[in-house]
């Protein structure tokens, strides 16, 4: 029997706009587009040529620092443009589909069958291994390190993040397949963490060749990083490496069938959706071939549209596509109306951690989040807030002061290995000085990475 | 609101740059985001954010303090009426007090926030809104017979030296409302004690009742004269003389309870102080050889500024230790060193303000251990992985 592990301190952002459980498939997008700054510390460097006709699985580019990993087209179609950003920085590597849905052939194999180098080089041949991240710095994992051990969560909590049970429906065969491969990458452990009375999909509650946890408490348990701190931290000169159950599956297909198969469930939710479901799409959609006519348009509201959760997800236009680890789709109003003595006035329409709002006497209330900031940015003032949202033995604002002042020898002390920005999202959420953390974090991170480069 | 809204967005350009008044853009910020709370939306990070900010934090402490506040202005009234031997009605106790009392209000939030928004322009940064708590705490913490100009020469070096030199709100070492009071205490001591806590300015025909004193409880216990200690009770509710806001712990307690519901004030150091402070009073009465040191525990809690240091002064979040085993340790050893100052050193009769700021200095020390500890078992952990590889 998996071993519970109670997390107290967090947080569970009542937001609105939960969506039900129907999946539906929308029509093929006009156009697919991977976006290179999704994997960060990434420089691309292109494969193809504008114009080319690209299959299923077809590499579109690699990564210039290591060559191996490539990055392949979601669909069958013609690669058409290359958006490139300020510094001719590629942005979008966009594919117009043709509807044909031609896949390269990468073999069907048992994963029990080959070497361990050839599923690696398999996964890279696929374009598959961007899907596997690593801890330390929260980055593509790097294929030629062998990791200590693989973590997976069969859970989410951010803020309306969708139902991993309801995700994986259909697919068990194929997450169980994934499991083995991963499996054979590691002399360590694959560790799938699952949440005691929620989750009830036999796939993760009677995987096999996994040790399981069960959490219980609120966000960010789900997080991947939150659970590797319990079960076995990072420790400096250690790697070890995460990914998402949807990714997990996309391997099982790979070795079960021998093709990319890009296909991904995400949720479309939040308080500015009408009908808040869920949509199986191929990686990569323009987010309006599932949006269409489901965002509510009220006059005077901006929206925002994020890919990824509110938290720490990236904003886009609504003729953006979504980001390739991201599995929902939020839309919220923005807040960018001035408030008259907004700071002061007792208000029944905010949510807060604070007491200072009436929020917490309306436990069960869910609210319409807007993106409005509040104040502008200073010094930490408020201790001893950040730990009762960070469950960790990581003290969170000493963290991103040693990161501040560039001190690398305290932020190694201090844990820097173990977190990811997103870790950090709910401390930046709290923060009364509104210090942009999961930024700092990340600067923090890059100048590590490039110290032990 | 359209019409000051719209107001505010007309006059806004003459403020920014290339504008008439470039030099007060700092200023007019500060007031148009205390009007409004700016439509800024988040960038970076975090696409929703809390609806909390330290304008608000801030405002809640004043809040908390409001209580200590009225019932320091009526006391300053009836502590002068009872020291001329002349019986009023309630309302004009307070009006006497208010009267009395407002002046020093206005002077220090005039004079502190002159200075800060005078760094605010010149360092080119937001105003910050600590000074929303400390501009309060400053009459509070003084005799209410302190002349105006010291009021605005203690807050203005308190400002500068205690918190502009450092960087500003969040920067800062030492508290600076206490500092502020710590610097009229050195600097001109026949104002800060004696005979100053009574307002006993007489009108023609008035005099000052016969055996009248006008001494606290402290220095009442400090000379040794037990027979003028005012009763428990008297204390408890705080019709006593002494600083404006620190007689009545009622009035103290009302805040504290404000200040910890609403999440804004630490429970943890409150309670820590107070634990340090009776566990030294309990000490003193083991070993008691004078009167002093016989006085119940409990007597230190509602004599002098003890309740008033422990909910509002203590509880700084950027003077006071950052870490939360560090707030224990810091809170207890701010009691133990009160009660160790008003106990044996006979120069200073009040301990608190000296002891928090002595454990101001040491709040940085005793977070640097407490970081250690952290560092520490991240070490063995790592060490003992090291052992599970090597085998």
């Amino acid at each position: 029997m998996s071993k519970v592990i109670k997390i107290r301190r967090g947080l569970n952002i009542p937001l609105a706009g939960e969506a039900e459980k129907i999946l539906q498939t929308p029509p093929l997008s006009a156009e697919y587009a991977i976006r290179p700054p999704v994997f960060h510390g990434l420089t691309p460097k292109m494969l193809v040529e504008e114009g080319t006709p690209v299959k299923v699985g077809t590499p579109l580019f690699y990564d210039k620092y290591n060559e191996d990993v490539l990055f392949t087209s979601p669909v069958s179609g013609t690669y058409t443009q290359l958006v490139r950003g300020a510094k001719r920085r590629i942005l979008e590597v966009r594919i117009k589909p043709d509807g044909r849905n031609e896949h390269i052939d990468f073999g069907v194999e048992s994963a029990g069958s080959i070497s361990r180098e050839q599923i690696v080089s398999k996964l890279l041949k696929s374009g598959l291994w961007p899907a596997i991240r690593q801890r330390p710095y929260s980055v593509i994992a790097d294929p030629k390190i062998k990791p200590r051990d693989i973590f997976i969560s069969a859970f989410k909590t951010t803020p309306l993040a969708p139902d991993m049970d309801f995700v994986v429906n259909g697919r068990e065969a194929f997450f169980q397949s994934g499991l083995d491969v991963l499996g054979r990458l590691t002399d360590g452990d694959v560790y799938l963490s699952t949440q005691t009375g929620e989750t009830m999909s036999k796939a993760f509650t009677e995987a096999k060749g996994v040790r399981l946890h069960a959490f219980k408490g609120p966000h960010p348990a789900g997080n991947v990083g939150i659970q590797i701190h319990h079960i076995k931290p990072v420790n400096k000169g250690e790697v070890v490496w995460y990914l998402d159950v949807q990714d997990v599956i996309t391997i099982g297909i790979l070795f079960e069938k021998g093709i990319y198969d890009a296909r991904k469930v995400v949720v479309l939710n939040g308080p500015e959706i009408l009908n808040p479901r869920y949509y199986k799409i191929i990686n990569g959609a323009q987010l309006s071939s599932f949006t269409d006519n489901n965002i509510k348009e009220e006059a005077g509201v901006n929206l925002r549209i994020i890919s990824g959760d509110v938290l720490s997800g990236e904003q886009i236009e609504r003729d953006g596509f979504i980001g390739f680890y991201d599995d929902q789709v939020a839309v919220i109003p923005e807040g960018d109306k001035p408030e008259l003595f907004g700071w002061l006035i007792p208000n029944t329409d905010k949510f807060s951690v604070s007491r200072t709002f009436f929020s917490f006497l309306m436990p069960g209330r869910k609210y319409r989040h807007n993106t409005n900031i509040r104040s502008g940015e200073r010094p930490f003032v408020i201790t001893g807030l950040y730990e009762k949202v960070l469950p960790m033995d990581i003290m969170p604002m000493q963290l991103i002061k040693s990161i501040m002042i560039n001190d690398i020898d305290m932020m190694e002390k201090l844990g820097i290995y173990e977190v990811a920005p997103e870790d950090f999202a709910l401390c930046e959420y709290v923060c009364p000085s509104k210090i942009e953390m999961q930024t700092i974090l990340r600067e923090g991170l890059d100048t590590m990475k490039k110290e032990f480069a | 609101m359209k019409a000051l809204h719209n107001l505010v967005e007309k006059v806004k350009p003459n403020f920014e740059k290339g504008g008439k008044l470039e030099k007060l853009n700092r200023t007019f910020e500060a007031f148009e985001t205390f009007l409004f709370v700016p439509g800024n939306v988040t960038k970076k990070g975090s696409h929703i954010r809390d609806a909390m900010d330290m304008k608000r934090t801030m405002f809640h402490v004043v809040i908390a303090m409001i209580p200590v506040m009225l019932f320091g202005m009526w006391n300053v009234g009836y502590q002068h009426y009872l020291a001329i031997g002349q019986e009023v009605a309630f309302l004009d106790q307070f009006v006497y007090g208010l009267i009395r009392v407002l002046p020093l209000i206005v002077v220090s939030y005039a004079s502190g926030l002159a200075i800060e928004f005078l760094f605010a322009t010149i360092r080119d940064h937001e105003v910050n809104e600590g000074f929303l708590v400390s501009g309060l705490l400053i009459p509070l913490v003084i005799p209410v017979t302190t002349p105006l100009w010291m009021v605005a020469v203690a807050t203005i070096f308190a400002v500068i030296i205690g918190k502009e030199v450092f960087g500003g709100t969040g920067m800062n070492i030492l508290n600076p409302a206490l500092l502020a009071r710590a610097f009229l205490f050195f600097a001109y001591p026949s104002y800060l004690s004696g005979e100053v806590w009574i307002d006993t300015t007489l009108q023609e025909g008035q005099q000052l009742v016969d055996g009248f004193s006008g001494a606290t409880a402290l220095a009442v216990l400090a000379a040794g004269e037990l027979q003028y200690l005012p009763s428990a009770f008297e204390m408890f509710v705080g019709t006593i003389p002494g600083s404006i806001g620190e007689t009545s712990t009622v009035a103290v307690l009302i805040g504290a309870v404000i200040l910890v519901a609403t999440g804004v004030g630490s429970l943890r150091i409150m309670l820590s102080v107070v634990a340090g402070g009776l566990f030294m009073g309990g000490l003193f009465n083991l070993f008691a050889v004078n009167d002093f040191m016989a006085i119940p525990p409990y007597y230190h809690l509602i004599m002098g500024g003890f309740a008033f240091g422990t909910v509002y002064m203590a509880t700084d979040p950027v003077s006071a230790s950052q870490t939360g085993t560090g707030k224990y340790i810091y809170g207890f050893l701010i009691g133990v060193i009160t009660i160790l100052i008003r106990v044996v050193n006979p120069a200073y009769p009040e301990g608190m303000m000296l002891a928090i700021l002595f454990m101001n200095v040491f709040a940085p020390l005793i977070d640097h251990y407490v970081v250690a500890a952290n560092i520490k078992r991240r070490m063995n952990r790592l060490k003992k992985a090291e052992v599970t590889i090597q085998k």
